[in-house]
């Protein structure tokens, strides 16, 4: 009994505390929502965001990962997600036949994940060695090469196997094959698997993998990389190979979550994933806090939701759109704010100290 | 003494910085569990030789033997895994994660469970992590910062940053330990009590120490062997009596 007193308390302890809130965050939005739709409270669009929401959320905590933790700017989230969401598709085309949707979809997501991780790898290699703003450069202009070679692939199947061109079409299915991926065009006609539920999960399944990360030795090693690379590399941390592993984690999540966008929609072009995508990503995960996962979830819910509930006002929406954004910058990096969210929190964990004994005793230290 | 064989040998080390000759020809000795001194007036050089030393800056010529290995041709990384730790003139802490973390990276290459392992929180996530903060923990009990373990490290009080700048040096494992300037900036009780401690440290966990400093009176307390540096050229060496009476050192400090 004590035993579960105390790890029940460890939960709320200063270091587990923002874990703890990603995830019952998570899955009591995930209760909540299921219970509106089950009883018909949840509205057309509303259900219709629900799992791009969770894509984004996926991609802006691995950005967050890149970003926050490992101190690394990168502008080419869009483009990783590109590369999950037409693997991810092309592989759901391939098995449509052989495998049932969600095993399909699973396995659409890891492909993606796995080919996103190693375009990663490849652009992380020459690049990681280097410090400054390179990592920022060369991302930006991996987004736009990602999305231009994309427009110009035609990958198509029929029982004699994959066609491929590029440029221009030359792919000759025998009736029955199906083209994948249609240039400019996208990938059109995909059977939509992507579920909610599942969603949630590849949420979940991000968190557990960043937090479990940021607590271990490699996290630390990120960390420390970070705030002073030449102390860092003195204690013997391998600089390079550090940064790797956030950037291709990051990647691999940008790809899982593209996976599942893209087999939520019937019709993908790559122009969906341009330059403003990968902004709006970083937006996301600025506005939320580096290195904040919760406060990335939360951000990205907002600001995905934000322009479709104002569609109503037409002219004016990115206006307030706009203003919005610069309303919660001024409020989240304003002292008073931050003086008075702390005497909160201070007087929370005074609260829970009262019952939860000793254990808290050290986090107010 | 001499019959000693040395953890750390420097033969013929320089650098040039284009055509500036910072530090040229050095030789110079450090022994197992001595504490050595390095000193000089500003500008000798003589945190570019720490710089050499573990690698920071690549010596344009001599070698750095290093228990019985060269170091000249090394990574920062592979100077400090054969077991040259360093603290900073100016403080370099991870000044955003909490002093036991600070502690915990020193300790990196001494973990081995692998990335997957910790995502996936295997057994061994757990075993090396407890052995790990019982290490960590223990290290900043004798570096006396047991109340802070969970301060964030910038927000430490000066001193205190010194002290972790050590623990997190040690945690390493080295056989070496460059200090640059422990006293920076304490106070003449609190210099004395880092003395203390520096002797410590040696004695526990037997290794050598190499320290910059510019405080005499710890320099003279402490050191058994001293190594003079002027216009990056040694100028002596010898015993703290011996520095002391030496009329080239006392020349280099006070001017004719």
């Amino acid at each position: 009994m004590t035993k579960d007193k105390k790890g029940l308390s460890a939960l709320f302890s200063a270091k587990y505390r923002g874990r703890t809130a990603s995830y019952t965050l998570v899955i009591l939005a995930y209760i909540i929502l299921e219970v509106m739709r089950a009883s018909g409270n949840l509205s057309s669009l509303f259900t219709s965001l629900l799992v791009p929401v969770t894509c984004y959320i996926v991609a802006a905590i691995g950005l967050n990962l890149n970003v926050g933790i490992s101190g690394e700017l990168n502008l080419g989230q869009a483009g990783f997600m590109s590369i999950g969401a037409f693997t991810g598709i092309c592989v759901s085309g391939r098995l449509a036949a052989s495998v049932p949707a969600v095993p399909r979809l699973i396995l659409a997501m890891i492909a993606g994940a796995l080919l996103a991780s190693l375009f990663g790898f490849i652009i992380g290699v020459p690049v990681l060695k280097l410090q400054g703003d390179y990592l920022a450069i060369v991302t930006l202009a991996f987004g736009q090469i990602i999305k231009s070679l994309i427009t110009n692939m035609y990958l198509g199947f029929d029982e004699n196997g994959f066609q491929f061109s590029f440029v221009e079409n030359t792919c000759k299915l025998v009736p029955g094959g199906k083209m994948l991926l249609n240039g400019p065009m996208g990938a059109t006609g995909t059977q939509r698997i992507a579920t909610f539920t599942v969603g949630v999960i590849l949420v979940l399944v991000a968190l557990v993998i960043v937090y479990n990360l940021m607590y271990s030795k490699s996290g630390r090693a990120i960390m420390a990389a970070r705030d002073n690379r030449i102390a860092a590399e003195l204690i013997g941390i391998n600089i390079s190979a550090t940064k790797m592993l956030a950037f291709v984690v990051s990647a691999g999540l940008a790809g899982a979550a593209g996976a599942m966008y893209g087999l939520n929609y019937s019709t993908l072009v790559p122009n969906k994933y341009d330059f403003n995508t990968s902004i709006l990503i970083l937006v996301y995960v600025v506005l939320g806090g580096l290195g904040n996962m919760t406060g990335t979830i939360i951000s990205t819910v907002v600001l995905v939701l934000l322009p479709e509930l104002l569609r109503s006002l037409q002219d004016y929406r990115m206006l307030i759109y706009a203003i919005v954004l610069i309303v919660i910058m001024l409020l989240t990096n304003n002292e008073w704010v931050r003086t008075r969210i702390k005497l909160l929190q201070k007087s929370l964990s005074g609260g829970r100290k009262a019952s939860a004994g000793k254990e808290d005793g050290k986090e107010a230290a | 003494m001499a019959e000693r064989t040395p953890v750390l040998e420097v033969r013929g080390l320089g650098i040039d910085f284009g055509g500036l000759t910072a530090v040229n020809d050095l030789n110079m000795e450090v022994y197992p569990e001595e504490i050595a001194g390095l000193i000089g007036p500003n500008g000798a050089g003589k945190t570019t030789v720490f710089n050499m030393l573990t690698k920071v800056y690549q010596p344009t010529r001599g070698q750095i033997i290093f228990c019985g290995e060269d170091l000249a041709k090394k990574s920062v990384v592979e100077t400090n895994k054969a077991g040259i730790a360093r603290t900073f003139q100016n403080i370099r802490l991870f000044s955003n994660l909490s002093v036991l973390d600070n502690v915990k990276t020193g300790f990196h290459n001494s973990i081995t469970y692998s990335p997957f392992a910790a995502v996936l929180r295997l057994p061994s996530y757990y075993k090396q992590e407890k052995e790990l903060d019982e290490k960590a923990r223990d290290l900043l009990k004798i570096l006396e910062l047991s109340d802070q373990a969970d301060v964030i490290a910038g927000n430490l009080p000066y001193g205190a940053q010194r002290r972790l700048e050590i623990a997190r040096a040690l945690a390493t494992g080295p056989k070496l330990l460059l200090l640059d300037e422990p006293a920076a900036g304490m106070n003449p009780q609190e210099t004395e009590e880092l003395m203390k401690m520096i002797r410590f440290v040696r004695d526990h966990f037997k290794i050598a120490v190499l320290l910059i400093e510019h405080d005499m009176k710890l320099v003279m307390g402490i050191c058994e062997r001293i190594t003079v540096l002027n216009y990056g050229m040694m100028l002596a060496q010898g015993l703290p009596e011996e520095i002391q009476a030496n009329p080239a050192v006392i020349k280099a400090y006070l001017g004719e």
